[in-house]
């Protein structure tokens, strides 16, 4: 009971990271109908940018990490701007194949900064502990099911209730006719990788705690794919719940399969998301909560 | 097609006027091959350059060559089901290993470590590694049938990890992690071709392989893309419920483009390891995948030839931002940094902004940039 506990509450953990950068993905894919691959790169990026703030600067970590988010945010916006924004209209496959390419590129540069050494992130919990029932629980995943918590929650509130978030919705809904009634369509890109950006840094400062950062990292990324997947590709709910899914998912097969399925081989759990996925596709395509497409011929 | 037309499309020039090259009489002659005299002998002086070279250059540069043969295979398989079908692969690195490893194991030592049971000939193992890797394909075509596009994409993209956690697992077929197993043995009815002989050095004769390889499957894949077959691909890549209106099978159309895919996928991997000594588990990961689409959208989408163009630019890519740090300075060849970048480092940069560069200033790719210089010279000195 209490490694169930213990893996379902690291799970939850682990999942709210996921969902953070979910949630990234999703927020383009709604406004830009892209999936952008570029946020393994984004990640990482601000990850560095924490890592090389706080420990190396002095930088207070408070501090660090929205400053970290801002400047990956505007590297979003400058990668949209420069490289996404002259193939609007093109085939969708064209634009992630281009955030494919800007991805590597990303990380080459920031793989220059980070070198071949692991690089710690100065968070505030590292191992430190609080035990309920003789079990001992990690404070580092309490603080990020709360910060994701709180950014949730800020998403939904400026989505449902400013002007801006409105313009978005627009623009996912309908873009030409958010054009027609004066929605700055552009602006609308440039903002939701912006957002995307930032969410990806905070991620990326999450993946960095306790065990810190090297060029490998970015990989963590990549598997909020499958938690957007299962979720729906344009449902920012999906994304979260999809993004907790996989989190628990992987955290129980890592506690559970080396005893009950040892067959399916050591570190099973850092590829069960995708073997979750392909279940999930094949029952429904759109994932849990995505739309269908309706096509017309 | 009638035998008629066949016969006409063997012969395109029999009806030909003189003095007018672009004027077809039959549709078979327009679908031909070689339609014109040029392409004729265009590709006649681009095979025999491609046989002398094996004498021209030195062993080190042909090894590169060979290995851009054998990724050219695979990468026109990716064009065939991304190019042509339009169904977006990330996946290919792993039918890739899938076909190298089955090469291996059939050719293997049955004495080593890793399981192997020693049939060293090409004629079985090479077709086995493309079969076994086209079954693959075939088991995962109905996923695609019932997914589009990006969610596709994503997919593929799971595969790559799952079937990555499969070869490290695997430990007797692979070797395991890191420590992998040789690749397979070549030989052709009892001759060696692989190993130094008296006449041709290891690399020429792997070099001569992979050619051979690559052109028979080249011309098989410029075929299929101008049948029927290749037709109803077109058809479900432009507007799949448009293909399915006007009666092409969808579900068998996208699983004949994933199986085909596959296959070429597989005999890539297969002969990539007679070159390269030893098949590690872990190199058929989502950077090779990547790779392959670098070669297909840097080549050119749904054209054979651009495939070729791009393997070799992409294999050869390596060798050439070795070559820069002597040319510009602020290059340091050492993989410590010291200078602004690496070569290792602008080789991977360069990756990236190539794939973006294309994309945005030639969709077309090398083959749009070969077009464009053909069709510039054919008007010269008018500017069409």
């Amino acid at each position: 009971m209490t490694r169930f506990l213990q893996g379902l509450y690291g799970g939850l953990g682990q999942g709210s990271v996921y969902a953070l950068i979910a949630l990234g993905y999703v927020i383009i894919y709604k406004s830009t109908k892209i999936i952008s691959f570029a946020q393994p790169g984004l990640m990482l990026m601000g990850a560095t940018a924490v890592a090389f703030l706080g420990p190396i600067y002095g930088v207070p970590f408070y501090l660090a990490v929205p400053v970290a988010m801002v400047l990956t945010a505007g590297v979003g916006m400058v990668v949209e701007r420069t490289a996404l924004r002259p193939m609007v209209g093109k085939p969708v496959f064209v634009m992630a194949i281009i955030t494919i390419g800007i991805d590597i590129v990303l990380r080459v540069i920031v793989n220059r900064f980070l070198g071949p050494q692991i690089r710690a992130v100065g968070d505030p919990w590292a191992l430190s502990l609080f035990t309920i029932g003789g079990a001992a629980y990690q404070v580092r995943f309490l603080a990020m099911m709360v910060v994701t918590a709180v950014v949730v929650a800020a998403l939904f509130v400026f989505f449902r209730s400013s002007r801006l978030g409105l313009a978005m919705r627009a623009t996912a809904f309908d873009q030409e006719a958010a054009l027609a009634q004066g929605v700055s369509v552009g602006a609308v890109f440039a903002l939701s990788w912006a957002i995307a950006g930032g969410l990806a840094a905070l991620a990326g400062m999450f993946v960095g705690t306790t065990a810190g950062i090297d060029q490998n990292t970015w990989v963590v990324a990549l598997k909020a794919l499958p938690a957007i997947i299962i979720g729906g590709l344009d449902s920012l709910g999906g994304a979260v719940i999809g993004g907790l899914i996989v989190g628990v998912v992987e955290s129980l097969v890592a506690a559970y399969q080396p005893q009950f399925a040892p067959w399916l081989g050591a570190s099973f759990s850092l590829v069960s998301p995708y073997a979750v996925l392909l279940l999930v596709l094949l029952v429904k395509p759109y994932g849990l909560f995505g739309t269908p497409e309706v096509e017309r011929v | 097609m009638t035998t008629v037309a066949q016969r006409t499309a063997t012969r395109p020039s029999a009806r030909r006027l003189r003095g007018r090259p672009e004027l077809y009489t039959s549709y078979a002659a327009d679908m031909a091959l070689f339609n014109t005299t040029g392409k004729r002998l265009g590709v006649g002086a681009l095979a025999l350059v491609a046989v002398l070279v094996t004498v021209a250059v030195t062993d080190d540069v042909l090894r590169l060559l060979a290995v851009g043969c054998a990724l050219a295979i695979g990468a026109i398989g990716l064009n065939l089901v991304t190019g042509y079908a339009g169904q977006v692969s990330l996946g290919h690195a792993f039918f890739v290993g899938i076909g190298a490893f089955t090469a291996s194991v059939i050719s293997g030592d049955p004495e080593a470590r890793t399981l192997g049971y020693g049939v060293t000939e090409i004629l079985l193992w090479l077709p086995a590694a493309g079969g076994v890797a086209g079954l693959a394909g075939l088991v995962v075509a109905p996923l695609s049938s019932r997914l589009r596009g990006l969610y596709l994409a994503i997919v593929t993209l799971g595969l790559v990890f799952l079937g990555e956690h499969v070869f490290r697992e695997a430990r007797f077929i692979t070797g395991g992690f890191g420590v992998g197993r040789p690749g397979p043995r070549a030989t052709l009815l009892g001759f060696d071709l692989v190993a130094p002989g008296p006449l041709l050095t290891a690399d020429q004769k792997r070099y001569l392989l992979v050619l051979v390889v690559l052109a028979i499957l080249g011309v098989l894949a410029r075929n299929l893309a101008r049948s029927d077959v290749g037709r109803s691909f077109a058809a479900v890549r432009d507007r799949d419920i448009a293909a399915e209106v006007i009666g092409v099978n969808l579900t068998r159309a996208k699983a004949q483009a994933f199986t085909l895919s596959s296959f070429y996928a597989g005999v890539c991997g297969a002969l990539l390891y007679t070159i390269t000594p030893v098949i590690e588990p872990a190199s058929f990961n989502l950077g090779l995948s990547v790779q392959f689409v670098a070669m297909v959208l840097i080549g050119g989408v749904a054209t054979i030839s651009g495939s070729i163009m791009g393997a070799l630019f992409i294999a050869l890519l390596p060798r050439l931002t070795q070559e820069l740090p002597r040319l510009l300075p602020f290059i340091s060849s050492q993989a410590t940094g010291g200078g602004l970048i690496t070569s290792s480092q602008l080789e991977s940069i360069l990756y990236g902004l190539l794939i973006v560069v294309f994309l945005i200033f030639e969709p077309r790719g090398l083959f749009g940039v070969w077009l464009r210089t053909r069709n510039y010279w054919k008007g010269w000195p008018f500017s069409y």
